[in-house]
């Protein structure tokens, strides 16, 4: 078999997620890359239960579970902790949900980006609260059906800029990535691996319970999201260089959204008007987004 | 305490641990019988490429002794995953019998 990224897992089968959950994948492939020597801290969100119910844990490094808002400020805290008494070596993780990070958890991540805390930040990204059954985050994309916006009034709000907020606390590395691109991440992690302070990557990770998508569609429907910009791929260091990093730019050139909504029973409800207003959204964003990028 | 193979099992309050540590892994637990489908490999097909193995969420996708793809029925949930994104569909998703 031909392995493009590394072998080795550092999760267990068994785990709890649904099936075909995205934010599952996430994990398995980004801890292949940051490897043994990683201290994890979850805050609640559904890998607090993915992980297993007590006496048993689906990951094979420590983790400790901790409260909603405090993923970042509890792994600052073991970063201090592993370099007085252990190997300073060790990589501290906060791995947290999209409501744990855009919502809840945004002091405790503004605060730690500021003091430049050398650890991980991921936010596993699915547009929603989905542990407590779907309601809407500040991730969550206008438009969308969730538990709090029914079909009869959907949210109207689009989606919190959270990684220009991270890029303004001027830390030194940022970057978006997609489970649907494992090769990516895994560059993109080589390299933060690499640069001491605090490192922050978005993850892609599509919800199929809460997306009302089939879950053998996860991959489907998260490469659709980055061909068709409505999450693009790119890397920010020291908050101002930009780097755009789509992974096949011909095949990208002017996908429009409209298949990637239509597949998913969450927009299920949305008219042409509301989808051509998405449309010109994800325009304006991405070409803001190569004016940055300087291209 | 006691182990019944990946399982723990607590017979009194003294074996409890300090705290809310770890004591095993959820390979215990047999999520194979979440399964509607089940995907099957065509050997003949499979060119031992590593998609389906990069993608499964549940490290469900072996490599068998001739470099092809092989299921672990034991943890496969059936998402369908590896159906979809195997680039010379050399995965069909059967329906479980019972
Ligand atoms: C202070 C506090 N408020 C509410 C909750 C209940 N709660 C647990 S997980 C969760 C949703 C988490 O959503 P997100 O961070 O997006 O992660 P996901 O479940 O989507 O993976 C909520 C509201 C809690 N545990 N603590
Ligand atoms: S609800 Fe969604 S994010 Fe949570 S375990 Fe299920 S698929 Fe994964
Ligand atoms: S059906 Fe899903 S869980 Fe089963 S082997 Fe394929 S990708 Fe893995
Ligand atoms: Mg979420």
């Amino acid at each position: 078999m031909i392995y493009t990224i590394p072998q080795k897992e550092l999760i267990n089968p068994g785990h709890l997620a649904c099936q075909g959950c995205g934010g599952a994948l996430a994990l398995r492939t980004v801890l292949k890359t940051l490897g043994e020597n990683t201290i994890l801290t979850f805050p609640a969100c559904c890998w607090s239960v993915i992980d297993g119910p007590f006496p048993y844990s689906a990951v094979k490094v420590p983790l400790f579970h901790t409260a909603f808002e405090t993923a970042a400020v509890t792994a600052a805290g073991v970063k201090a902790g592993v370099k007085k008494a252990q190997d300073p070596n060790t990589i501290s993780v906060a791995w947290a949900g999209d409501g744990g990070t855009f919502d809840i958890g945004i002091q405790a991540l503004s605060g730690a980006a500021e003091r430049n805390e050398d650890m991980f930040y991921f936010v596993y990204d699915n547009e929603a609260y989905m542990n407590t059954g779907v309601q809407r985050s500040s991730a969550t994309p206008k438009g969308a059906w969730t538990t709090t916006t029914p079909t009869q009034s959907p949210k109207k709000e689009r989606k919190k800029d959270l990684v220009s907020i991270i890029a303004a606390h001027a830390v030194p590395y940022i970057a978006t990535a997609c489970v649907a691109y494992p090769e990516d991440l895994t560059k993109k992690l080589e390299k933060a691996k690499k640069i001491k302070g605090f490192k922050f990557f978005h993850i892609f990770a599509p919800c199929p319970p809460g997306w009302k998508i089939n879950p053998q569609d996860t991959i489907r429907i998260a490469k659709m999201a980055v061909e068709n910009k409505m999450f693009p791929l790119f890397e920010i260091e020291d908050g101002e260089k930009y780097t755009i990093n789509m992974p096949n730019p011909k095949k990208e050139k002017n996908v429009p959204v409209n298949e990637y909504i239509l597949k998913q029973g969450r927009f299920r409800h949305l008219k042409e008007d509301d989808i051509n207003e998405i449309q010109a959204f994800v325009d304006k964003r991405w070409e803001k987004l190569k004016k940055l990028a300087e291209i | 305490m006691k182990r019944d193979g990946k399982k723990i099992i607590f017979e009194k309050a003294g074996d409890l641990p300090p705290m809310a540590m770890s004591l095993g892994t959820t390979e215990y637990n047999e999520t194979g019988s979440w399964r509607n489908e089940r995907p099957v490999v065509d050997s003949s097909k499979c060119t031992g490429c590593g998609i389906c193995w990069k993608f499964c969420p549940d490290i469900s996708i072996k490599e068998d002794a001739n470099g092809k793809a092989s299921i672990d029925y034991f943890f496969c949930k059936g998402c369908g995953i590896c159906a979809v994104e195997c680039p010379v569909k050399a995965i069909e998703m059967k329906e479980e019998e019972k």
